[in-house]
């Protein structure tokens, strides 16, 4: 099968189904003449043009205020905020406007919207540019919450996304964007609330997801040494939850250390923890590890910022405080 | 009406042209400064010019994590307003805030210190260059988060009357900033309340890789100051004389009660937007048009024709400024990186003595 990066998946997936839907466009800041801020919409700009791939004033508000306008009049938009440390300066047009029409108006609008958004630390950005806020937005009934690891995840899942008729923020890691995977050609989609084992293992369930899936992927490695079977689960999305892909198999291996970068107080991990306690607690044989950022902003100096991103010797290091 | 998001036709943007010109008279007036105030003026341009091509030099080297704006160009804008200010007024900037720094008198190694990502930097080289701040020059920060500056500048101002004190607090931001909605919301909360704060808009013509007309409908950017009631000036930003003239007016009407300003400096960012970015997006022609009112060679003209001061003398003042940034960087790479515990201290005050 042939390689493609996960910008590169991301793109063909916007290209796919704008061939396919005209009602859907894109909006953002430099995401169309400039190719995107990290370059994930030069080639869907390259295709359609400034008429469905619209540069927007630096106005995050209207950003996505308009889009859930546009989405309840009979568009599809996908917009882009930058980073998704800048989501939060609409959070009013996404947490009670995107979220809420479609219950508050007793069914009558549906909102298909779709957010796609830069998230996590490593890029010496600092705390305006580095943050994990998956939480704030899996709190809010009514949005749905998509983290791909894998390009060809990002592709199917971004399919799902455009073709939910729900808003959905979609968290791309741009640390993730210049790695590479398999991914099919064509049309095909991923279905939101459906987890993925990306390893197998007996012995310990290391739940993840985004970036933190290749670190446990590389934790998994280091506990194989150890003669210690981890198994890899990456949610892919955190809302709707996979309640039963963490459940069984926690029920398998008796284990689960959750592993986000975001922080950890209020963090996405809790809510994980919470559903193996109330749902899975007599088959566990350890309590539940979380293994997270630091309760702090990301910091800007080098060797602080690769202190707060969770690193794989950290999870193992966990996995192996339960056995 | 072109669709939304239709390239619009090429116009001619050359500084001089009609289109893209100033619209103004840029000959200087003579401020009646003396010789040492219009040296010190071209000192600290010239050392806002040195810092950023060593900040970029370093840069390109990898020695420095993150993103990188520069403010070179854009010198006179700095120099011209913080000449006229007082050491407890307040300051607050974007992401462009280098200049700001430095004119306001903070010291280069720790700026450099800061940017290295090392312990002595102002921020313990926990906010890099992106959030650099100075609170013993009332510097109130650079900012990650364009258009929140404004709020915050605003707030001070506020402060300050708010204890009937004769504070005056300048926000500096860019020309695409103004489109947040942050903008509008500042700029009607301080004209409502009178408060003593000036606005100060360094228009470069782009955010990021968008021209002025891209994102907006006016030429002028001091328009905007008529639907908040107070005054609006635009300036040659290029010109350090004419930016400190705006200033000093506004500065005094903040001062004396008489609400805020907006000034609007139309200027150039020599460089892309952040080091890395090749500006492709740019005409090479305006580009070249505008590189030749570079606001430090100008005024060095200026200050040779008045008989300010002799080429040698000028001459000294640049070398000075490249052996204290030599200077400043090997400060900044000579400090220690922060101790790891200092990633959980201080997130709260009581976390630190
Ligand atoms: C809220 C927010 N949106 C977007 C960005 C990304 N961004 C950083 S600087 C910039 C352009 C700013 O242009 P302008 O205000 O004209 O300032 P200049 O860079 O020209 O000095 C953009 C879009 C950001 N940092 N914050
Ligand atoms: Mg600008």
């Amino acid at each position: 099968m042939r390689t493609l990066s996960y910008m590169q998946a991301i793109a063909e997936a916007l290209i796919l189904e704008m061939r396919r839907d005209p009602h859907i466009y894109i909006a953002g800041e430099d995401v169309g003449k400039f190719g995107g801020a990290f370059g994930v919409t030069g080639p869907v700009f390259k295709e359609f043009g400034p008429t469905r791939v619209l540069d927007t004033p630096i106005s995050e508000t209207a950003i996505i205020g308009h889009a859930v306008g546009a989405a309840a009049a009979g568009l599809r938009p996908v917009v882009e905020i930058l980073f998704m440390d800048f989501l939060p300066i609409a959070t009013d047009e996404l947490c009670n406007q995107a979220a809420k029409i479609h219950y508050m108006f007793g069914g009558q609008v549906s909102c298909p919207l779709v957010v796609r958004t830069a998230i996590g630390a490593g890029m010496g950005a600092a705390a305006h540019h580095s943050q994990s806020l998956e939480a704030w937005v899996c709190h809010i009934p009514g949005l749905k919450t998509v983290a791909p690891a894998t390009p060809a995840d990002a592709k199917g899942l971004l399919i799902s996304a455009i073709r939910d008729d729900n808003p959905v923020v979609f968290l791309e890691h741009k640390m993730l964007y210049a790695t590479k995977g398999e991914v099919p050609e064509g049309d095909y989609t991923i279905p939101l609330g459906k987890a993925e084992i990306k390893q197998e293992g007996k012995d310990v369930t290391l739940i993840c997801y985004s970036a933190m899936v290749r670190q446990c992927l590389a934790a998994g490695a280091l506990l194989e040494k150890d003669g210690i079977g981890a198994e890899v689960l990456d949610l892919r999305t955190l809302v709707p939850l996979d309640k039963e892909a963490i459940l069984s198999s926690v029920a398998k291996t008796g284990r689960a250390v959750i592993v986000h970068e975001a922080c950890r107080t209020g963090g996405f991990g809790g809510e994980i923890a919470a559903v193996i306690a109330e749902e899975g607690f007599a088959t566990l044989k350890a309590p539940v590890k979380r293994v997270c950022g630091p309760d702090t902003p990301v910091p800007f100096s080098p060797v602080l910022e690769a202190e707060f991103i969770v690193s794989a010797p950290k999870i193992a290091e966990a996995a192996k405080s339960l056995l | 009406m072109a669709p939304p998001g239709t390239a619009p036709e090429k116009p001619d943007r050359t500084p001089d042209s009609k289109e893209g010109g100033l619209g103004l008279d840029s000959a200087s007036q003579d401020a009646g400064l003396d010789c040492e105030r219009l040296l010190s003026l071209f000192r600290c341009m010239v050392r806002i010019r040195a810092f950023e091509e060593h900040a970029h030099k370093e840069f390109l080297k990898g020695e420095m994590p993150g993103f990188l704006h520069l403010y070179s160009g854009e010198e006179a804008i700095a120099a011209g307003v913080m000449d006229t200010l007082e050491d407890d007024d307040y300051i607050v900037t974007s992401h462009r805030g280098h200049g700001h720094l430095l004119a306001r008198g903070s010291d280069p190694k720790r700026m450099f210190a800061e940017l290295f990502g090392r312990v002595d930097g102002y921020c313990r080289g926990k906010g890099g260059s992106m959030h650099i701040a100075d609170m013993s020059r009332g510097f109130l920060g650079a900012n990650g988060i364009v258009g929140a500056a404004v709020n915050i500048g605003t707030g001070a101002a506020f402060a300050a009357k708010y204890r009937g004190e004769k504070r005056v607090s300048v926000s500096f931001f860019g020309d695409a900033s103004t489109n947040r909605g942050t903008f509008h919301e500042a700029l009607n909360l301080a004209a409502i309340w009178e408060l003593p704060a000036v606005y100060v808009c360094e228009n470069n013509f782009y955010g990021s890789a968008n021209y002025q007309s891209d994102y907006m409908k006016l030429k002028d950017i001091a328009d905007r100051a008529a639907s908040y009631g107070f005054p609006g000036v635009v300036v040659d930003g290029n010109d350090v004389l004419a930016v400190r003239a705006a200033a000093v007016e506004a500065v005094t009407r903040a001062r004396s009660g008489g609400g805020p300003t907006l000034i609007e400096c139309k200027t150039w960012r020599h460089w892309g937007h952040f080091i890395g970015d090749m500006a492709r997006y740019r005409d090479p022609a305006e580009h070249e048009a505008w590189l030749k009112r570079d606001p430090i060679p100008s005024f060095k003209a200026k200050l040779l024709a008045w008989g300010v001061a002799s080429e040698n003398e000028l001459a000294q003042i640049e070398e000075a400024a490249e052996a204290e940034m030599d200077e400043a960087v090997a400060y900044g790479k000579a400090s220690p990186f922060p101790p790891v515990s200092e990633l959980t201290a201080g997130v709260y005050k009581e976390d630190r003595p």
